[in-house]
């Protein structure tokens, strides 16, 4: 699997669509938000005594944070190796240069690279609060409020909600056909199923800075 | 029609390479690109300059053996290969760009003539089926459903040209494959060598260095046979479905 270009895209394909999945929860449950505090504290205490009694407490948590952090891992892992593969099998490039594929399919790279960086933010900021002066363990709710409050908050955050976007509207696409369910008879609702998540992803996650923004949360 | 060429030119395989710029006058419409070069060459034969080297072979369309990157495309403007495209799909005056394949698995030998002996490795690791010698079999001895056989027809269609290779931003030879492998994996003669075909197949693919498949499209669109893009989607189905049942052939 691993020793082959499709079998590395295949394990690219298989993390991303998990990275998909966890988003679209996550997305959804970042939508609460806009639902109060109250709701929106209660919820991020439940994550962590999910599963409870048959899990110990965080151990749902944790056990999702292992999967994740295994997929970013491969899907990181395996992209930088094929692109490394990519470049070197072009060593001397055209010089008649067209601007070619979608924009979305060119950024997949850099795009990935500013996605890498910013869990890193997101999570140092959201979570353990390293990089997030007046960050109040278990008050999730104010510490959104606050990080968004501020404009590199939402420069980042948005920056990189961008760029989530058109990495799934490519890489869900991709990740069909590099697990070989896509067809010409399929394309059609593939594209629109990618394209549909990809701006349904985007604009719900904007939407949160944009609430804060705009005083809707507070 | 009066057009400036700029030509990639390098006399061999370890010299370096640059763009010349030659001017050429008196074309007619109705020639094919392949002809326009032939009268730059006989100009150069004539001043005493080494003339270009480029493939070509049937002119038909039907061979594979001439290549060309013309303005950026492969095989040019048109749809179709270098040997078929015309000079009424230029302008008097026109600038053209003429480039090789660009890919580290097809070396450059000379020109614009690369080595796509890469290909031909490729051919041999698994684009075959197990035939029995001796005489022609019935022809109705084996059935073959029609969606099959068009889907074989479909694929059978490549000519090995290596468009989608110098199309591809990776240069990556999945189209050129996955129009082999599913040509014959898809039909009863190529069964018995269904698994290792594909996983054979791929494996030289990559051992060659060629890049990987990122679905940009650009090998799709190259294409002057009209392979199609899901080509690659159902090679990627063959390999999974082969490196499941792993029966690598030892070779």
């Amino acid at each position: 699997m691993w020793d082959s270009t499709v079998g590395k895209k295949a394990v690219m394909a298989t993390s991303g669509l998990v990275m998909i999945a966890y988003l679209v929860v996550h997305m959804a449950a970042n939508a609460k938000i806009f639902l109060g505090a109250a709701g929106f504290d209660a919820y991020a205490h439940w994550l962590r005594v999910m599963g409870e009694p048959v899990l110990h407490r965080e151990w749902g948590l944790w056990i999702a944070r292992v999967v994740l952090l295994a997929s970013v891992v491969a899907h990181g892992v395996s992209a930088y190796q094929l692109s490394r593969r990519d470049i070197k099998a072009r060593p001397t490039g055209y010089v008649h240069k067209k601007p070619r594929a979608t924009y979305a399919t060119r950024t997949m790279r850099w795009g990935g690279v500013i996605l890498g960086l910013f869990i890193v933010w997101h999570i140092l900021d959201l979570t353990t609060g390293t990089v997030h002066s007046g960050f109040e363990e278990g008050k999730p709710y104010s510490n959104v409020v606050d990080t968004f409050s501020t404009w590199y908050g939402n420069v980042i955050y948005i920056t990189a909600m961008l760029a989530m976007g058109l990495h799934v509207r490519h890489g869900l696409w991709s990740a069909a056909q590099t697990l070989g369910v896509g067809s010409r008879v399929r394309d059609r609702s593939l594209k629109a199923v990618a394209n549909g998540l990809a701006l349904v992803l985007t604009v719900g996650f904007i939407s949160v800075p944009v609430g804060v923004m705009t005083g809707v949360v507070s | 029609m009066k057009l400036t060429l700029r030509v990639w030119r390098q006399q061999n395989a370890d010299a370096p390479g640059a763009m010349s710029t030659y001017e050429v006058d008196g074309i007619s419409k109705d020639m094919s690109f392949l002809e326009m070069l032939d009268t730059l060459n006989e100009e150069l034969i004539v001043k005493g300059d080494d003339p270009v080297a480029f493939d070509h072979d049937c002119r038909e369309g039907i061979c594979g053996a001439c290549s060309l990157v013309i303005n950026g495309d492969a095989h040019g403007p048109e749809r179709t290969t270098t040997c078929q495209l015309h000079m009424r799909s230029f302008k008097d005056g026109d600038t053209i760009d003429i480039e090789p394949w660009r890919a580290a698995a097809f070396p450059v030998v000379k020109d614009l003539v690369v080595d796509r002996t890469a290909f031909d490795r490729i051919i041999q690791s698994g684009g075959y089926i197990s035939a029995p010698t001796g005489s022609a079999p019935d022809a109705h001895a084996t059935p073959v459903p029609k969606p099959d056989a068009d889907f074989a027809f479909e694929h059978a269609e490549c000519i090995g040209c290596g468009a989608c290779v110098a199309a591809c931003p990776n240069g990556s030879a999945m189209l050129f494959t996955s129009a082999k492998v599913n040509h014959l994996n898809v039909l009863p003669q190529g069964a018995p060598e269904r698994e290792s075909r594909v996983l054979d197949m791929v494996g030289q693919m990559d051992h060659e260095g060629f890049g990987g498949c990122t679905l940009t499209g650009e090998c799709a669109t190259a294409c002057p046979k009209g392979i199609p893009l899901f080509s690659i989607t159902h090679m990627n189905k063959e390999w999974l479905r082969a490196n499941r049942k792993d029966k690598r052939t030892a070779s």
